[in-house]
């Protein structure tokens, strides 16, 4: 029991960055019903634009708060445009394909932008300033749970509860509902499924994006590969909640936080992955639809 | 006029896109920042010319939908009218089989290891072209069954000392076992799920390979592989290459055959049905169950033969030869060629091996490559380089009199 809450809490700010870029595929599926492999990409990618502008503004000699508030803006701009356009590009041109195309396309688009910024920066790893400084959170505990851990959990619920909001009560929230559930449908009434779609792609990746800031400065390096295995991880949770469930996504994130915390803290911390991808492989053979998600009905 | 602003635009945007990872070079350690404009300016002059193409293919790929259907016939490309041709076919594949049989005697050493590596993925996307082409599932673990070749052959010999001859079928049969093993729990699984879990499955088995250090010495690998023997003779090494080169050239001939067998019998055509369409199939009396095992573990067959000839080949294997970057690599070979076409595979490897290792300047790139070629693939010949022809059967009227029999005639038509 020494560390239990040392594992509980670890487990908890890993969860909640899992769940903020599980909710990207969340939402995505939701509405197109595929899964943009591309996503863990855009997490790196956010990374790494927080990555270059905080370095930029570190030399130029800002302080420390102005930093992260612009490094997570930034990075969530070009995460945001580099979301758009891989929808552009990869994905709208087969939107009536059959159901293979699409996800190859995808990898292809996975493979390229790993490649893009493996020659655009470099292969190894790069150090990440600390961006949340400490201000003494939980003081004699830090071992605990330190200051960084509380912004990344605070940030992931607070931008959760938005999302949720903003599905609830917008306009384009209602107009992604509508698309999620009857495409053809949503057209008919008067709803711009391309844009929905586009939105959709831009949300998800914004949210990857400022769990990407957050996780880099939090462990303190980056490198090209980052995006496929919190993908591949993230996309776990995705599957674990429901898939095409928000709160599912959230609940996920936690699960296998939380599992991977413990696993790797009591059992061994070499196999850390292979955690992730067995219990992916468990749930998907003994509940397909998910632990919150509606088992998919086949149409004929 | 109006394309020239828009492709404006599009250079605009992207070099928008790429500017902080392009242009921007900071180390965060000595605090220096490296500025690369040079890079910008490549990127919107190129943005700006692939727009021009990208937009071209789109309306083409536009046109070709509407006049699809209006007249085939006339339009079948010089080669595949050449290959209708009995004579051609056979004068055609005489003059390759001189060619391959020649190939070692001729060439360098070193020319040789490369047609034996771009043969050995030849067979490998052989064997996936049956997951993926012919049953419909996608399967990007793929790589963990050549894994599971090349460490029972090296770990065989190493512990035991058994020869390449005898671990040839034990590797193929231990493909087939995990192939099973990753098919039963995944039935019910299709699509994007297939895809995932498979991928799980490589990456448990990498990672397994990587940390076990007892059982596979971990990331240093196993070294010292035996080569391949031949009743016993001594080879020097450029002798041993050769001789693999004629091993590979009997595998890529058996795996055609069999494969090419198997396309056209009972098992493939369910594969094939089960590919477009689970429930009309299911419907129709085939057991899925069967179908799609039989499927993974033949696939895994071939993955473990290659397996088993790629550790003798290297002599030396380590984990890092077996990450996801190779199932992806070995899809694209797949994708490229032609999903279910066996001629397209072979066109897709040779492609795909030759031309980054003949021009050199290029291999910095070739995972960007790949990339951008699944992609474009996919959006605007979805169907390879080799469309799949599904052999049919035409009933044609003679009209002459009534009580004659209508010919029955072979002939290809458009999958």
């Amino acid at each position: 029991m020494e560390f239990f809450w040392e594992y509980f809490f670890g487990g908890l700010t890993r969860g909640s960055i899992y769940a903020l870029i599980a909710l990207g595929y969340t939402m995505v599926y939701g509405i197109i019903e595929l899964i943009n492999f591309a996503h863990g990409e855009i997490y790196m990618i956010g990374a790494f634009t927080g990555l270059i502008v905080a370095g930029v503004l570190g030399v130029l000699g800002f302080p420390g708060l102005a930093i992260l508030a612009i490094a997570l803006v930034a990075a969530v701009i070009w995460a945001g445009a580099y979301g758009y356009t891989v929808e552009k590009i990869a994905y709208r041109p087969l939107r009536n394909a059959p159901r293979l195309s699409p996800l190859i396309s995808a990898i292809g688009m996975s493979i390229f932008l790993q490649n893009y910024v493996l020659l655009a920066q470099t292969s190894d790893f790069l150090p990440f300033p600390r961006l949340i400084p400490n201000f003494g959170f939980m003081e004699p505990y830090s071992m605990v749970m330190g200051s960084s851990d509380f912004v990344i959990v605070a940030v992931s619920a607070l931008v959760m509860v938005g999302l949720t909001l903003f599905i609830k009560y917008t306009r384009l929230g209602k107009a992604m509902r509508a698309t999620a559930q009857n495409r053809k449908m949503a057209q008919l009434v008067g709803v711009n499924v391309d844009r929905v779609i586009s939105a959709t792609f831009i949300i998800g990746s914004t949210l990857a994006a400022i769990g990407g800031v957050l996780i880099a400065s939090h462990i303190g390096q980056i490198n090209f590969f980052i995006g496929f295995i919190a993908g591949i991880k993230a996309f776990s949770a995705a599957v674990l909640g429901g898939i095409g469930s928000i709160p599912g996504a959230v609940l996920g994130g936690l699960i296998l936080g939380w599992t991977e915390s413990f696993a790797t803290g009591y059992i061994s911390s070499d196999y850390e992955d292979v955690f992730a991808f067995a219990l992916l492989v468990i749930i998907l053979i003994f509940r397909p639809s998910g632990l919150l998600g509606k088992p998919p009905t086949q149409k004929v | 006029m109006h394309g020239l602003k828009k492709s404006l635009i599009i250079s605009a945007w992207f070099m928008f896109l790429t500017f902080p990872l392009m242009v921007i070079r900071v180390n965060t350690i000595y605090k220096t920042i490296e500025w690369r404009w040079m890079n910008l300016l490549w990127v919107g002059l190129g943005a700006f010319i692939l727009s021009f193409v990208w937009r071209y293919l789109l309306q083409r790929r536009e046109l070709g939908r509407a006049k699809k259907g209006s007249d085939q016939t006339a339009s079948l490309p010089l080669a595949k009218r050449l290959a209708g041709h009995r004579h051609f076919r056979v004068a055609a594949l005489a003059i390759l089989a001189t060619v391959a049989v020649v190939f070692p005697l001729v060439f360098s050493t070193y020319q040789t290891n490369i047609m034996t590596s771009t043969m050995l993925y030849v067979v490998l996307g052989l064997g996936l072209n049956i997951v993926v082409g012919l049953a419909g599932l996608l399967d990007l673990g793929y790589v963990a069954f050549y894994a599971v070749g090349a460490y029972a052959y090296a770990l065989l010999n190493y512990h035991f000392g058994l020869g390449f001859w005898t671990v040839l079928p034990v590797g193929a049969l231990l493909g087939a076992l995990f192939g099973l093993m990753l098919g039963f729990p995944v039935l019910r699984l299709r699509g994007d799920y297939l895809a995932i879990v498979t991928l799980g499955f490589g990456s448990i088995i990498r990672l397994v390979l990587e940390n076990w250090n007892e059982f596979s010495k971990g990331p240093s690998g196993i070294s010292n592989i035996a080569r391949p023997g031949f009743f016993g003779m001594n080879f020097t090494v450029s002798e041993s290459v050769t001789y693999l080169y004629y091993i590979m050239l009997g595998l890529v001939l058996v795996t055609i055959l069999v494969v090419n067998r198997l396309k056209e019998s009972r098992i493939g055509r369910a594969w094939m049905a089960l590919r477009e369409d689970e429930i009309a199939c299911q419907a129709m009396g085939i057991d899925k169950m069967k179908t799609k095992l039989l499927a993974f573990a033949l696939g895994a067959t071939w993955a473990g033969i290659a397996g088993v000839v790629f550790a003798a080949k290297t002599t030396f294997i380590n984990p890092a030869s077996f990450t996801f970057l190779e199932s992806a690599f070995i899809l694209s070979i797949v994708v490229l060629g032609g999903m279910g076409s066996i001629l397209g595979v072979i066109l897709g490897a040779f492609i795909l091996i030759l031309l980054p290792e003949y021009m050199r300047a290029f291999s910095e790139y070739r995972m960007l490559l790949f990339g951008a070629i699944m992609v474009l693939v996919m959006v605007f010949r979805p169907q390879g380089l080799v469309k799949f022809q599904r052999r049919h059967y035409e009933v044609k009227e003679t009209g002459e009199s009534e009580g004659e029999r209508p010919a029955i005639k072979e002939a290809g038509e458009q999958a």
